[in-house]
């Protein structure tokens, strides 16, 4: 594909986005105050650092469906950490996020050296770390400690007195880090080399059971780093907590123009795909009388049309490379 | 004769697993095959593992079919959510039983059409068409229901949940019936054999004649069909249509039946007995855990213990290093083998 028709879905994304916006402008005017979009940021946080480790792994041709658990595995995991041991929470953090990347890896180890599908490999990885999450703690623990008052007072008061939280600027550093990690170096360009098919990867020299591990473990550390910011968003650790984000996730990632087959798409576009999905539930809070089912309806309807027109791309692209010769 | 055999080697393992698992229950809990009768209707744990186990073993029917095809239809769950609604709105509206099953079943066929199309026609991955119907399926369903939970008292719909047929409890009975009348359609025919070529090889099964679009299509029907047949009974179970959590995950229950019985997730040569037993492996599990008085908690982890079992016994690597091992010439005793072996 021409670098024109990977860019076409990114384009069709953020054109979906400004107008969607300016039609919530045109009917809310405050639509579009600082604090408003300080909300979006921070309202979809989690949501936003998660989806930027799927992006890498559906580039890379494979899915992560553990990523909902291990969010919600993370919070009980801080949340039981803090209320029965004297660890500071920064403590607590790095372990979990070892945890949390070790089992990333050990889920791509299993996907590589047994050549399963990704999808039943983390599928069992789902399970495993909802079940640890319930073995933790059923019911919901909650966090009081001082530094997570620290954490949540933390913002940056933009023009407009709008907040943007600490979590919220987390997410947008995570972008703007995945994005480097994803068009700067080496390691991104064997995701997408991969994504491309793995076998003329492995030809070119691309190593790939480093590679496959790197990239389910960058997966697994930023649900375990979503599910910190997920914690200091709701100040406890619940199992039942983020069931189907991984769906979410995975949502945002399409309708931000990354091919489901891999090989192709933007960090970025992800960031845009989360703000969409956000942008919906905005919009049906400030409405007021429509009802939240929408949002489900809507953001399939959404998906439909973006992966329709991945399709109708891939299939012209392949046209015109026949009738070229 | 000889055809038998075969099958029994088929579904050998299988059935080794359940009789294990309900082995190592009934010692534990000796009167864990007590069967009673009251009010003309069979009681009891086996019982209670086959009718919890129905709805699984039907969602397994249609992803068996769809697996066989090297598809997968995750849209299982939110089918079930729909086709439970549909049920509930439809018996609530007063449109009577057989006009509001008929709607039931018509949305399942028309929620497996949808995937189909996309699948077939489109030449989306299934995953990905699917995965359209599993996100947007849960809205549907609120939709209809109108965000709250529909209840209704109609006896004559509350039977396929909780009725019974000669002792015999009707969800059990839909799921015996529709398992052996698809097993009788693909078996007696080509089409299971053709279902198989398509999972091994789509375009080469296109080139040789088969119309596989059309062959895909009803596949995913008969798997919205299953889902809605599942979607009623569980309806009926709780009177009412709760369009959150009515099916919740059991796409993937069905799929790791699929895969205890032993189907692969690559597509070919499937048993749909096999991955009813699946289904009824994962309920004994599930029912097992339930009476040994466990955290319900350890079910989750049990389970992923299980689907990791079978990944490295169905890996091509295991395989390799198992046919590897098998290949030591022939006469060696086990003695021999130990000592050529690394």
């Amino acid at each position: 594909m021409s670098l024109n028709a990977r860019l076409l879905p990114l384009a069709a994304t953020l054109v979906i986005f400004l107008v969607a916006y300016a039609v919530c402008y045109a009917q809310y005017p405050a639509m579009l105050s600082t604090r408003v979009i300080g909300n979006l940021l921070t309202d979809n946080a989690f949501l936003g650092i998660v989806a930027v480790g799927m992006t890498f792994v559906i580039i890379s041709g494979g899915i992560d469906l553990s990523v909902g658990s291990v969010i919600a595995f993370a919070g009980v995991f801080i949340a039981v950490m803090l209320r029965d041991t004297s660890l500071h929470p920064l403590t607590v953090f790095s372990l979990l996020l070892l945890l949390t990347t070790l089992f990333g890896a050990s889920m791509g180890a299993v996907i590589h050296y047994l050549e399963m599908p990704a999808f039943i490999v983390t599928l069992a990885g789902m399970f495993l770390a909802r079940g640890m999450a319930y073995v933790l703690s059923i019911d919901a623990v909650p966090i009081t400690h001082e530094f997570y008052d620290y954490m949540q007072r933390l913002y940056w008061l933009m023009p407009g007195k709008g907040r943007l939280t600490l979590i919220g600027g987390l997410m947008l550093l995570v972008v703007v880090a995945g994005s480097l990690l994803a068009h700067r170096t080496r390691f991104g360009m064997n995701v997408y080399a991969i994504g491309g098919g793995a076998q003329t990867a492995s030809l070119m020299g691309v190593p790939l059971a480093r590679t496959t591990m790197a990239i389910y473990a960058l997966s697994g550390l930023l649900a375990g780093l979503a599910g910190i910011v997920f914690s200091i968003y709701t100040s406890a650790g619940y199992s039942l907590a983020t069931v189907g984000v991984e769906l979410d996730a995975i949502a945002a990632v399409v309708i931000g123009g990354t091919l489901l087959t891999g090989g192709s798409g933007f960090v970025a576009g992800t960031l845009i795909g989360v703000l969409i999905m956000g942008l919906i539930q905005t919009y049906i809070i400030f409405d007021g009388s429509l009802s939240s089912w929408w949002t489900k309806i809507l953001i399939g309807m959404l998906l439909f049309a973006f992966i329709v027109l991945q399709k109708g791309l891939v299939w012209t692209t392949a046209k015109r490379r026949i009738a070229g010769g | 004769m000889t055809g038998l055999m075969l099958f029994m080697r088929r579904i050998w393992p299988q059935l080794m697993t359940l009789a294990v698992i309900v082995g190592l229950i009934s010692i534990m809990f000796p009167g864990f095959f007590q069967i009673s009768i009251a009010n003309g209707r069979l009681y009891g744990s086996p019982i209670d593992i086959l009718n919890r186990g129905a709805p699984v073993a039907l969602l397994a029917i249609g992803m068996t079919l769809v697996i066989a095809t090297r598809g997968i239809d995750l849209s299982v769950g939110a089918v079930m959510a729909i086709c439970g609604a549909v049920s509930a709105w439809g018996i609530t509206e007063g449109y009577g039983l057989a006009a509001t099953l008929a709607m039931a079943l018509a949305a399942g066929l028309a929620c497996g059409l949808w995937n189909g199309i996309l699948v077939a026609v489109l030449g989306i991955q299934p995953i990905v068409a699917t995965l359209i119907l599993m996100v947007a399926g849960r809205g549907i369903a609120q939709l209809i229901t109108e965000g709250a939970i529909l209840t209704f008292n109609h006896e004559g719909l509350i039977f396929f949940g909780s009725g019974s047929l000669l002792t015999i409890p009707t969800p059990v009975i839909i799921g015996v019936v529709t398992g052996a009348i698809v097993t009788l359609i693909v078996r007696r025919s080509a089409l299971g054999m053709l279902i198989e070529a398509i999972g091994i090889n789509l375009r080469a099964s296109t080139l040789a004649g088969v119309n596989t679009r059309v062959l895909l299509i009803a596949v995913y029907m008969t798997s919205g069909l299953c889902a809605a047949l599942a979607g009623i009974i569980a309806a009926a179970d709780i009177r009412g249509a709760d369009a959150n959590n009515a099916g919740l995950w059991l796409e993937l229950d069905a799929i790791l039946a699929v895969v205890i019985g032993g189907t692969s997730l690559l597509g070919g040569r499937f048993s749909l007995v096999a991955s009813m037993i699946g289904a009824l492996i994962i309920q004994a599990v599930n029912t097992g855990i339930l009476l040994s008085g466990f955290p319900p908690e350890f079910n989750l982890i049990i389970k992923a213990v299980i689907i990791l079992i079978i990944l490295v016994l169905q890996s091509p690597t295991m395989r390799t290093v198992l046919v590897f091992f098998s290949r030591e010439p022939a006469g060696a005793s086990d003695k021999d083998k130990e000592t050529v072996a690394p």
